[in-house]
This record gives structure tokens, C-alpha cells and sequence, in this order.
């Protein structure tokens, strides 16, 4: 049962809540695949999507996960909104609840940003990414993925390469990940490692092959490719050559580890194409399993909102 | 006329007394025991504490320009309030205190005002935009006290150099915002466990270190003397505890938000919490309390930044860097210094107000005979509890919201004219 009216992030939430989440989401799973995709769960309930970032993936799976559970769904995006006209994030939240809104999934460059919006409105907030906070469902649906695969997240390890500093991505699964018992081992260049991350809890490997030595998960971690995640490396050359985890590596992982990212990936940069495309990747599950989570998350919400007569 | 403060417990240079402190034409006429209260108005200061008025020696007032955050008028009441009876004010309004015109006005307003004493601090550089030097001669002869390009550092070092020397021709120092801008990449709070637990972009100690060794590098080269302004880091301690050993001209400050805060107050995204520098760590708090014990850090002061709701009720990284500050400095410091043992009242007062007047030149500081009558009378037993949006100040902007401090203020006198008064407000 979740505790709180909002989902903000994987810090605050306990392995009980998240274990619950991952349950009902592959429930929906084997049910959405099986072809079924109408549900009454928040008949007559409005979903906004308030995304201040791009994004196709987040943004098309909360819409979908609000229309196959049955919502009125509306986007609003940062550019063709009043935002545009300087509208603060308090009076964009205000106008929603005053439109009587009942859930807002809401993706903004600056940390934080879903918690001040959930401290000003009644409706529940679904963190869609927050600077480089967190990104509860993207973690979420990454679980997913791993525990049907292997049937427990206990005692995985997983290994995560790519620029770890900028990403709410590395931070959400490693809460969520170490809540679960699993081990995260991050590798990226000392500039892309955020200080205190040890502190977190991930292991930080001192090599590639040290990553992904017996790894039962290889996830790649998109790169900026437009500022080269800030300058935190020479040349997309040198990154790919250093940092990039490349076909034969594999060889160094656990039997039947699987291939991640949570995309878009930028080809032969992160991974190779080979890795992308091959066997082990669940690359696209990862992305079914986003609308799952996602259906999972509004509806415990919705559970929460009827006890608490919201 | 004569007043008698009666029966307070008095806090001279090197320890408390129980004395009464005649006033006479706004100055301290005679401290002593059982002074005659004849032809005196008479002050029952019995079970009280009377300290020298505080003097706050960085303080954003903010007008003119500002007026939405605080004017020369909120901020001297709340000055007041706080038993704080001189402030010195930051160029960084609109426009900026660059030339004499906003220096007088400024002077003329204060006057007005008639609370506490305002001494304005002048820009170094022209718009604080760190290229040229400002009027420094002009705003010397009408009245400012030090110059400082607050809320940034003057990068160029040169310009640096002119300015310290220039300076100088008229008496007056630099006081020194250390933050190297081409470091702090974004950063809004401190680098660490909580910014990346939080997600909050970090700025390293070395923002600051590097330019409190830059400004001292300056001043041991060119044998003048540098102020540092509100001191965080624990390594920015070591720099100037060594280069005071070195014989360097260096004096510092810090405020209590770094003897009294860590970052572990950020997680929560409170933008009451964000001020530059930020707050730090444990570590750090332990190293800025030690500095002041060992006099590295010779002064307490509030960088009092009030900020309206709007500047803070946003992102954090949108918010406004700032503390409201001026109200809460004394019961603050004398809570988690005083009470908690590192200093004895006497050595608190040294640093909020004798040490201030000694870096800056200014009268007062201390409660000896002959000096202005500059006072606050208070009460180191009442306990109550912080709640900004009870302050007088416009900025509301405290993070010690809840906190249980001692010492109210209880009135404050500037030349011997009670300018607050607890029991009439």
C-alpha cells in the first residue's frame, strides 16, 4: 500500500511499497500483452501530463497508462503553455487543481520541482524526472524488467555505464535497486561520477571489466551527445573508446545477463548496435514494461486518494 | 537629557558586571554600582542583560531598488528588533551604491528613518560588474565605510589589485565575497552526500578557498589588509588561520547559519535554506565554531538577504540566494555559542560588535564611558521560539523556522534613545 499521495521518488519509499508496485505492474504486464488494454480503475478521473522537458517515452506511456486505465488524459507542454508567458510552477498548479485535476505526471529540468507542485495541490504528482533527482517509474520499470527475468532482484548486480552525474535514471535505481538487495556498480569517467555516490551505496568500478565482471544486468546511460554531457570528456571518440561497453565484454558478465538502457541510446556510443539489437537486450521490454509500472502507479495512487476520501 | 539603566547585568569588554549605566546626551556618562537616578529617566533592568548594540557589518537593506524585499525603513525596524544599532549596507541594490548620489541617498533615508545607524559600503567596481574601479574618493567623502562588490567576487585579479590599493588612498577596505564564478558551474548548495542525494547541483569548497587565497595572496603582496566576508568552509579557516600567523592583514566573518546549519537541511528543497555560499558540512560547522573560538574568525555578522515570497516560493534552483537574518543573529549566537560553552558572552559581544567597529573603524562596539549610548537590554532566560513570519523585516526567509532560541531582545537604545521597545510593539 503506498503511504504517501504522490510518487516523487524511490528515496522515500519503502522496499514493502515498491515490491507492491512491481507485483500489480506485471500483473497489467500479462494482461496489456494478452491484448487487454480497458480498465475502469480511474473512470472518470483527469490525468494531466505536465512536461516542461521532452520526452517520448515517459510522456506517451503515462498517457497511455491513463487512457487504458479509463482517465480523461490532457498534455500540457512547457513551450505551448503560459509558462511560456512566465507563469510560475505554483500558479500552473493552481490553475490544474482549480480544473479539478486528480493526477498530474510532471517532467522538469530542476530537482525538486514535482515536490513544490505536490505541496501546492490535492492532486497526486507522478515524478516523470526531475533534474538530476530522480526518475521513479524509468527505476521502477527497470526493476520490472530484471525480476521477470530473474525472477528476484535479490542479489543481482548491475552494472550501469554512462553518465552517471546528470542522471535521475543511475539515482532512482540505485535507491531503488539497494532497497531490493541488489548491488549496483557504476562506470563512468571521474568527471560523470557525482561525489558521495559511493556514500549512496553503488560501488564505483575502476574499469569496464571490473563493471561488468559477473554482472547480471549491463545498463547504458544516454550521453549528451549535444554538450558532451557538459565537457566532462574530450570527444565522443575518446568516450566511446574508454567508456563504451563493447560486443566482447558481455563475455565478463554473469550467464544470461540481459543488455539496458533506458533510451534514446545513441548508437555505438553507450553500447554498440550489436548489443542493442542482440539477444540479451530487453531494450523494448523495458519500454512495455514503463506503460505497466506506470498503470501500477496510478492505480495505488487512486487506492491511496479512496481511503484518504481525496 | 539622563536616563539610568538600572540593575542589569552589564557586559563590558572582559566580563559582566551588575551595574547601572548612566546615559547622557547619548553617551555612556558612568557605569558603575548604585549610580544615582536623579533628574533620570529610569530603566528597571533588573534580571536583565545589557550588551553593546550589535554592530552588523553585512546587511542587504536593499533599497533603493528593491523596496519589494525591504527598504531602509523595515530593515532599520527590524535592525532594531534585533538589538543590532549600526548596519552596513551592500552596494547590490539598483542602482547599485557605485557613486556618491546613491551613497547620500542612502545616508539621507537612513536619517529619516531615524532607527538604527546605516553606513553604506560602496561598490569596488562600477555596476559590481568587476571592470572598472567605481567612484571610490567621491563616495569616501560622503560617508561610506568600506567597499565591497557583495554577492560576487571582482574575477579579474587586477582589478582586484587597483581596487585594494586605491582604496587604501582613502582609508577604507575591501571586504571580500569569495566565489570563483568560472567554478561554480550551476552549483546552488554545497557538493557533497546531500546534493547528490537530492539532486541539487553542488558547488566545491574550492569556490570559495580559492578566492579567500586569492584576496589574501593580494593583500600579503601588496601589505595591505583584506576582509573576509561570511566564511563556510572548513579549508577556507585553515587559509586564513595561517596567513594571520603569517602576519597577513586578514580579518574574516561568518554568520551564524555556518556555526549553527548543515546541508542536511537542503533535502527537503526548502529554498529558505539557499544562501551563498552555502551551508556545509558537519565538519565544516565544527571548523567555523573553532575559528571563532581561536580568533581567526574575529567577526559575527547576519548577511541579512531578505527575499519576498516570490523570489522563493519557486524551484529551488530558481529561488533567490539569501537568509533573512538580522532578527534572529543575537538570540541565535547566544544559543549555540554562548549556551553551548565554545564563548563567553563578553567574547560573543567582542565579535558581533567590538571587532566589527575595530575592522571597520567605527565608533562604539563597547560599553565603556565616554562611547555612544548604544545598547540593548536583554533577556538571556526567555525562551521562545522562531517564526519568520513574525519577523519586522520583509523577508520572511528564515530555514530556523521552529527553532527554540534564548535571549529576546527586550529594547534598544541608539545614542541613548530607546529605538525598540518589546513591550510596545
Amino acid at each position: 500500500m503506498l503511504q504517501t499521495k504522490d510518487l516523487l521518488g524511490l528515496r522515500d519509499i519503502s522496499a514493502g511499497e515498491i515490491e507492491e508496485l512491481l507485483d500489480l505492474a506485471g500483473q497489467y504486464k500479462r494482461k496489456v500483452k494478452g491484448g487487454e488494454k480497458k480498465f475502469s480503475v480511474l473512470s472518470g478521473k483527469t490525468l494531466v501530463t505536465l512536461f516542461y522537458e521532452n520526452s517520448t517515452r515517459t510522456r506517451t506511456s503515462f498517457e497511455l497508462a491513463g487512457k487504458y486505465l479509463g482517465a480523461h488524459e490532457v498534455n500540457i507542454s512547457a513551450s505551448s503553455s503560459s509558462v511560456q508567458k512566465g507563469e510560475s510552477l505554483i500558479d500552473t498548479g493552481k490553475t490544474l487543481q482549480a480544473l479539478a485535476v486528480d493526477y498530474i505526471a510532471i517532467r522538469h529540468p530542476m530537482a525538486g520541482a514535482p515536490h513544490l507542485l505536490a505541496s501546492t495541490v490535492n492532486a497526486s504528482v507522478l515524478n516523470g524526472g526531475d533534474g538530476m533527482n530522480e526518475h521513479p517509474t524509468q527505476a521502477l520499470l527497470d526493476m520490472l524488467t530484471m525480476k521477470e527475468t530473474f525472477g528476484s532482484l535479490k542479489g543481482l548486480k548491475v552494472a550501469i555505464l554512462g553518465d552517471i552525474k546528470h542522471s535521475r535514471v543511475a539515482k532512482s535505481n540505485l535507491f531503488g535497486l539497494s532497497k531490493m538487495g541488489a548491488e549496483v556498480w557504476v562506470y563512468a569517467p571521474k568527471t560523470l561520477i557525482p561525489v558521495g555516490f559511493d556514500r549512496l551505496g553503488a560501488r564505483i568500478a575502476r574499469s569496464r571489466e571490473e563493471a561488468i565482471e559477473g554482472a547480471n544486468v549491463v545498463m547504458g546511460l544516454r550521453i549528451q551527445l549535444e554538450r558532451q554531457s557538459g565537457g566532462a570528456f574530450p570527444s565522443l571518440s575518446e568516450y566511446s573508446t574508454f567508456y563504451g561497453v563493447k560486443d566482447g565484454m558481455l563475455a565478463r558478465a554473469a550467464k544470461g545477463a540481459i543488455v539496458m538502457h533506458p533510451g534514446p541510446v545513441n548508437r555505438g556510443i553507450e553500447l554498440t548496435p550489436s548489443l542493442i539489437d542482440g539477444d540479451r537486450s530487453r531494450i523494448e521490454d523495458q519500454v512495455t514494461s514503463g506503460l505497466c509500472v506506470r498503470m501500477a502507479a496510478l492505480t495505488l495512487l487512486s487506492r491511496y486518494r479512496e481511503n484518504k476520501g481525496l | 537629557m539622563k536616563r539610568i539603566l538600572k540593575g542589569g547585568d552589564v557586559v563590558l569588554r572582559d566580563k559582566v558586571i551588575t551595574a547601572d549605566v548612566l546615559i547622557e546626551d547619548g553617551r555612556i556618562a558612568a557605569v558603575g554600582g548604585k549610580l544615582s537616578p536623579e533628574g533620570c529617566e529610569v530603566t528597571d533592568c533588573t534580571g536583565k542583560t545589557i550588551i553593546p548594540g550589535i554592530i552588523d557589518m553585512h546587511v542587504h537593506l536593499r533599497e533603493p531598488g528593491f523596496e519589494g524585499k525591504e527598504d531602509i525603513a523595515s530593515g532599520s525596524l527590524a535592525a532594531v528588533a534585533g538589538g543590532v544599532t549600526q548596519v552596513c549596507c551592500m552596494p547590490n541594490t539598483n542602482p547599485v551604491c557605485d557613486n556618491a548620489v546613491v551613497v547620500n541617498y542612502i545616508i539621507n533615508r537612513a536619517r529619516e528613518v531615524n532607527l538604527c545607524k546605516v553606513r553604506p559600503i560602496g561598490a569596488i567596481t562600477r555596476g559590481e560588474e568587476g571592470e572598472s574601479l567605481a567612484d571610490i574618493g567621491k563616495m569616501a567623502k560622503a560617508g561610506v565605510v568600506a567597499l565591497s562588490d557583495d554577492g560576487r567576487s571582482v574575477m579579474n585579479s587586477n582589478i582586484m589589485r587597483l581596487g585594494m590599493e586605491y582604496a587604501s588612498d582613502f582609508g577604507l577596505k575591501c571586504l571580500c565575497h569569495c566565489e570563483d564564478k568560472t567554478l561554480v558551474d550551476g552549483g546552488v548548495v554545497n557538493e557533497g552526500y546531500n546534493s547528490t542525494l537530492c539532486g541539487l547541483k553542488g558547488q566545491p569548497r574550492a569556490v570559495e578557498d580559492i578566492m579567500i587565497a586569492r584576496d589574501i595572496c593580494l593583500a600579503r603582496s601588496l601589505d595591505l589588509p583584506v576582509h573576509i566576508c561570511h566564511v563556510s568552509t572548513y579549508s577556507g579557516v585553515d587559509i586564513i588561520r595561517a596567513a594571520k600567523a603569517d602576519g597577513v592583514k586578514v580579518t574574516a566573518e561568518t554568520c551564524p547559519h555556518y556555526f549553527i546549519l548543515t546541508d542536511d537541511i537542503i533535502t527537503d528543497f526548502n529554498t529558505n535554506t539557499k544562501v551563498s555560499p552555502p551551508v556545509r558540512e558537519e565538519r565544516d560547522r565544527q571548523a567555523i565554531i573553532e575559528g571563532l573560538k581561536d580568533g581567526t574568525l574575529d567577526c559575527i555578522v547576519t548577511d541579512h538577504a531578505p527575499h519576498s515570497k516570490k523570489d522563493k516560493e519557486v524551484e529551488y534552483n530558481l529561488a533567490a540566494f539569501g537568509m533573512s537574518g538580522i532578527e534572529t543573529s543575537f538570540a541565535l549566537s547566544y544559543t549555540y555559542l554562548v549556551r553551548s560553552g565554545a564563548l563567553t558572552l563578553p567574547e560573543l559581544m567582542c565579535k558581533m560588535s567590538l571587532a566589527p567597529a575595530s575592522v571597520l573603524g567605527l565608533e562604539g562596539g563597547e560599553i565603556k564611558v565616554g562611547a555612544p549610548a548604544d545598547l540593548a537590554v536583554v533577556d538571556l532566560e526567555e525562551k521562545y521560539v522562531i517564526d519568520g513570519e513574525k519577523f519586522f523585516s520583509k523577508g520572511k526567509n528564515t530555514p530556523f523556522n521552529g527553532y527554540e532560541v534564548y535571549g529576546r531582545v527586550c529594547m534598544t537604545f541608539v545614542d541613548g534613545d530607546i529605538k525598540f521597545d518589546n513591550k510596545k510593539v
